[in-house]
């Protein structure tokens, strides 16, 4: 039995091995002789070719179905456009009913208003007023077109050259809106791939700016020189492209959100080291700053040209509306085309345009209202020094008083909730007129926020007086 | 839309490489003299590298004298141009102190609110004289005076919605108001012709951005369709909320927006629609309430409608009209009624007034007379100006109409004529307009006559002659026995 087995298997073998060397059909190609093991290789070979070439196995890609697609159109549910309407958005804010100068009427009383941005108190000021009722029946109210399609009226013009004049600097180009000029500028001569250094408490308008000019944007501690220069020394240490990026520094004069005020001095020499330009932003420092109210500039002997580009709103010493950029000849002609705040958008109305001259000329006439301004100041920070629960927080130059909570209660709503609710207290109980700062959500600053107080040129001694007592009075209740 | 044809295009294409070719050529030479003196501040990037700024030097600069025309006077029907001259071939303009009337076709004045009016300016300067020029304050601390509160009611019955609020800028609108709205995870669908506001806004939001091909609400439909379906970019989780965004007249094109169509479709796939009224509100439709009162459209079913009152009403400043609860978000968390200047008290004034005489509460029918002035205006410019041959764009009752001009040189040179003729002309060209489409854009007026216009028509005739623009065969003279004499009065 096991040898039958054997004889097979030997035989069969016998068979393989004869068939591996027997020529094939006594064939010869290319002088090789084809032997049966050849066979076997090739078809090897044939069978691994075959599966490389078999693309992996993927389940196949279908598109959806116009009834998939309308069942999922069916099926999905839009969230609402404005979320819950909650009690604090229910809050209206006061509504004057004359002008908004040192004392102004709300409700039917007089009240002293430390909540508009009046700081020359130009407001109700009768040479501004007759210059513009002159302009109005001249040119009307609106000029209807943007600059570039006649839009661009004599007064305009006279307004550009005036302010370039009085600041010192070869031209400037006028906006037509305070916010705007800044979120125009900024993505003017930024773009994508360029390096921006900019401080973290800037207002919205700037971070708006930064936003779409979609550079590299590095945040530095605000006011802080020392991670100022830091940060200018890691975004240019080793980066052989940074030579031909074009960097800002970005920075206000005197801060939206907090008051304080920059140091043009070190900034202008750690710009000259690093190689950057600046952009400074002065709505709230342009005719309060330095001795003729040139701005930080003059205050701080620091020649106007050494700053690249200045940009201010007219909106808080000018007591007027719009905004100007000014700086070389090559910076304000280049934003004539490719500005969008200023190519695509209807020119300032020429009423406030000559507004803006005279309130320059009363400026350049009258520097004493200056000294008045920083009187006023001074004697704020005097009186308020002991308040209790509050502190002053801001810059003793600053026009912005800018008063925080001593303790915080932890969250920003209950902080707001506290504050709003000693200046209501004030406004209805000695008619005094101040404002917390607000803060829109869609803000990126993480400076606390505060009680804000305006002063102004046009405030009288019996004034800052009589609001500095109210607000020892309130905040003791309130706080206590 | 427009029909190119082949010759114009190929025309258009040489004389613009013509032009690269000389621009180049000119910035070779420029480099080379240049060489010796290395004017470039050492270690600072220029301002502008290479081609970047190549249009504006070389292109632009040759014709600086048909744009940013500086005028003396209101921008009325008839406006003193103040005339320029350049010693320097055009690089720079100086200004002298002479001036030339001319027949102004080009500023926006729908209405003719924008030289002293006997209604309003009476009341914008008592209103000065209380308020003073500047509320040096935000909306929200000392800025909003009972004005603005008469204003915002007032514009939110002329329009037709429950609620209203008030900006101090048309552009500032858009920006500021598309970003509080809507935030990552949403989705913003423009058409393909939208105003740069519209499209900063969108890019500022942080939503993202589709766009749908002009006025065509079957490819709206498709791209919704597929939106949907897809949901948000890699992740594909479904989108938060869809916002269209499309506006009622087209400033480049002239043409109105198809709204019920487009209502229609946004209606079907719970897309809430925004409207831009920039140039719509107080023009057209028959009692000046926009471009739904022309289509039929209720304005219950658009969710946000912008506007502006720059263009119809002869001030500044921009709205937003919708539901009470949207605009009392807004008031809360909108960055330009937190952080911007408010309205100016006389420029709010006037817009109350020029509200008042549009709907008949002073008293007057001046209001109905100026919305069928301008109504009969337009309809009788754009009839001839057709006639005649011209390329004209838009649509019939649309006080807004392009002339197509395609080749770079006929841009001065219909520009120029038109000035040496006394008629101020704006032409606009890349990049308002797609490189090869130049046009030259006429705003009919309310306060224009039919002297003026029949004036203007024969200029634009002769000046189209030399240009040689009239596309078009001329239409003959129709004869009585034709039938359909069209009355022009």
């Amino acid at each position: 039995m096991a040898s039958a087995v054997m004889n097979t298997t030997s035989a069969a073998l016998g068979w393989f091995s004869s068939a591996f060397d027997a020529p094939l059909a006594r064939a010869v190609v290319f002088g090789v002789h084809i032997d049966g093991h050849l066979v076997v290789e090739v078809l090897l070979i044939a069978v691994i070719l075959f599966q490389l070439s078999r693309k992996s196995y993927k389940p196949p890609k279908k598109p959806l179905s116009e009834k998939e697609i309308d069942d999922l159109c069916e099926e999905w549910v839009p969230e609402p456009l404005h979320p819950p309407i909650t009690e604090e958005m229910e809050v209206q804010p006061a509504t004057l009913e004359s002008a908004a100068g040192p004392h102004t009427i709300i409700d039917g009383k007089e009240v002293v208003n430390f909540a508009s941005a009046n700081y020359l108190g130009l407001v109700g000021h009768e040479k501004i007023i007759d210059s513009c009722v002159g302009s109005l029946e001249k040119y009307g109210v609106g000029s209807c077109g943007p600059r570039g399609f006649y839009g661009t009226i004599d007064v305009h013009l006279d307004c550009e050259t005036r302010i370039a004049k009085f600041l010192g600097t070869p031209d400037s180009i006028l906006y037509s809106y305070g916010i705007s000029t800044i979120f125009s500028v900024i993505p003017a001569f930024c773009k994508k791939g360029d390096i921006i250094v900019a401080d973290e408490g800037v207002n919205w308008a700037v971070q708006n700016g930064l936003h779409l000019s979609r550079s590299t944007v590095v945040y530095f501690k605000h006011n802080d020189m020392a991670s100022l220069e830091s940060t200018l020394e890691k975004t240019t240490k080793g980066n052989r492209r940074a030579e031909k990026l074009r960097r800002y520094i970005v920075i206000e004069a005197v801060y939206q959100n907090s008051g304080q005020v920059a140091p043009l001095d070190q900034i202008v020499r750690l710009k000259e080291k690093y190689r950057f330009r600046l952009i400074m932003d002065e709505s709230n420092s342009f005719g309060v700053l330095g001795n003729s109210g040139r701005g930080l500039a003059e205050h701080y002997g620091v020649p106007i040209e050494k700053v690249d580009i200045i940009t201010a709103g007219m909106g808080n010493a000018l007591a007027t509306d719009g905004g100007f950029c000014t700086g070389s000849v090559r910076v304000v002609d280049h934003q004539r085309l490719s500005s969008s705040g200023y190519v695509f958008s209807a020119s300032l109305p020429p009423y406030l345009a000559s507004a803006a001259i005279s309130a320059v000329d009363h400026l350049e006439e009258n520097p004493a209202i200056l000294a008045s301004l920083r009187n006023n100041i001074s004697l704020l920070w005097k009186v308020l020094s002991d308040v209790p629960g509050l502190t002053i927080s801001s810059d003793p130059l600053s026009p912005i008083v800018f008063l925080k909570l001593k303790k915080s209660t932890g969250s920003i709503k209950s902080d707001m909730q506290l504050l709003d609710k000693i200046t209501d207290r004030v406004l209805k109980d000695d008619s005094v007129f101040i404002v917390t700062s607000k803060r829109s959500n869609l803000d990126k600053c993480r400076l606390p926020i505060g009680i804000r107080m305006f002063i102004s040129a046009g405030h009288s001694e019996a004034d800052i007086l009589k609001a500095a007592e109210s607000l020892k009075r309130v905040a003791a209740l309130v706080l206590s | 839309m427009v029909r190119l044809p082949y010759l114009t295009a190929l025309t258009t294409l040489f004389s613009y490489g013509l032009l690269f070719a000389f621009g180049q050529l000119r910035d070779l030479f420029r480099k080379i003299l240049d060489l010796p003196k290395s004017k470039k501040v050492q270690g600072y990037a220029p301002i502008c590298l290479g081609l970047e700024d190549f249009y504006t030097r070389r292109l632009y600069l040759r014709i600086q004298d048909c744009f940013g025309r500086p005028i003396a006077s209101a921008p009325d029907a008839w406006i003193d141009v103040v005339e320029r001259y350049s010693n320097d071939n055009n690089k720079t303009l100086q200004r002298t102190s002479n001036t030339t009337k001319c027949l102004n076709l080009g500023s926006y004045n729908y209405l003719g609110f924008a030289a002293a009016d006997e209604y309003c300016t009476p009341r914008v300067i008592e209103s000065l004289k209380q308020y003073s020029p500047g509320t040096c304050s935000v909306r929200v601390d000392g800025g909003t005076t009972k004005l603005h509160t008469e204003l915002e009611e007032l514009v939110a019955r002329f329009v037709g919605k429950p609620a209203a609020i008030l900006f101090g800028m048309g552009y500032v609108t858009n920006s500021a108001i598309i970003p509080a709205l809507m935030g990552k995870g949403g989705l913003i669908i423009s058409d393909s012709l939208n105003h740069n506001s519209i499209v900063n806004g969108a890019k500022g939001s942080g939503a993202t951005v589709r766009v749908f091909q002009h006025n065509a609400p079957s490819h709206l439909e498709e791209v919704l369709r597929e939106q949907i379906a897809e949901g948000q970019p890699r992740t594909h989780r479904p989108w938060k909320k869809i916002v269209v965004i499309v506006e009622g007249i087209y400033s480049m094109e002239g043409e109105l927006c198809k709204l019920p169509e487009i209502i229609a479709v946004c209606k079907k796939y719970k897309a809430y629609t925004y409207l831009d009224e920039a140039h719509s509100i107080g023009a057209i439709g028959k009692t000046g309430r926009g471009v739904c009162e022309l289509l039929g459209v209720d304005p219950a079913d658009v969710d946000i409608m912008m506007g502006t009152f720059t263009k119809s009403f002869g001030s500044c400043g921009g709205y937003i009209a919708a539901s009470k609860e949207i605009v009392q978000y807004l008031k809360h968390t909108c960055p330009a009624h937190l952080y911007a200047t408010s309205m100016s008290p006389p420029a709010v004034q006037q817009v109350i007034s020029a509200i008042k005489v549009i709907l008949g509460e002073d008293g007057s029918n001046r209001g109905a007379q100026k919305l069928a002035q301008i109504r009969d205006n337009s309809n009788f410019f754009r009839s001839e100006l057709q006639k005649m041959g011209f390329e004209v764009l838009g649509d019939d009752d649309s006080p807004v109409m392009p002339i197509m001009l395609y080749n770079p040189a006929k841009i001065p040179a219909f520009s120029r004529e038109c000035l040496k003729q006394n008629v101020a002309v704006v032409t606009v060209a890349f990049p308002a307009t797609p490189l090869l489409l130049a046009r030259a854009r006429i705003c009919i007026s309310a306060s224009h006559s039919r002297e003026d216009l029949i004036k203007g028509l024969e200029v634009i005739s002769k000046v189209g002659d030399l240009v040689g623009i009239k596309y078009f065969p001329v239409e003959p003279e129709k004869t009585y026995a034709d039938g359909n004499l069209k009355k022009l009065e």
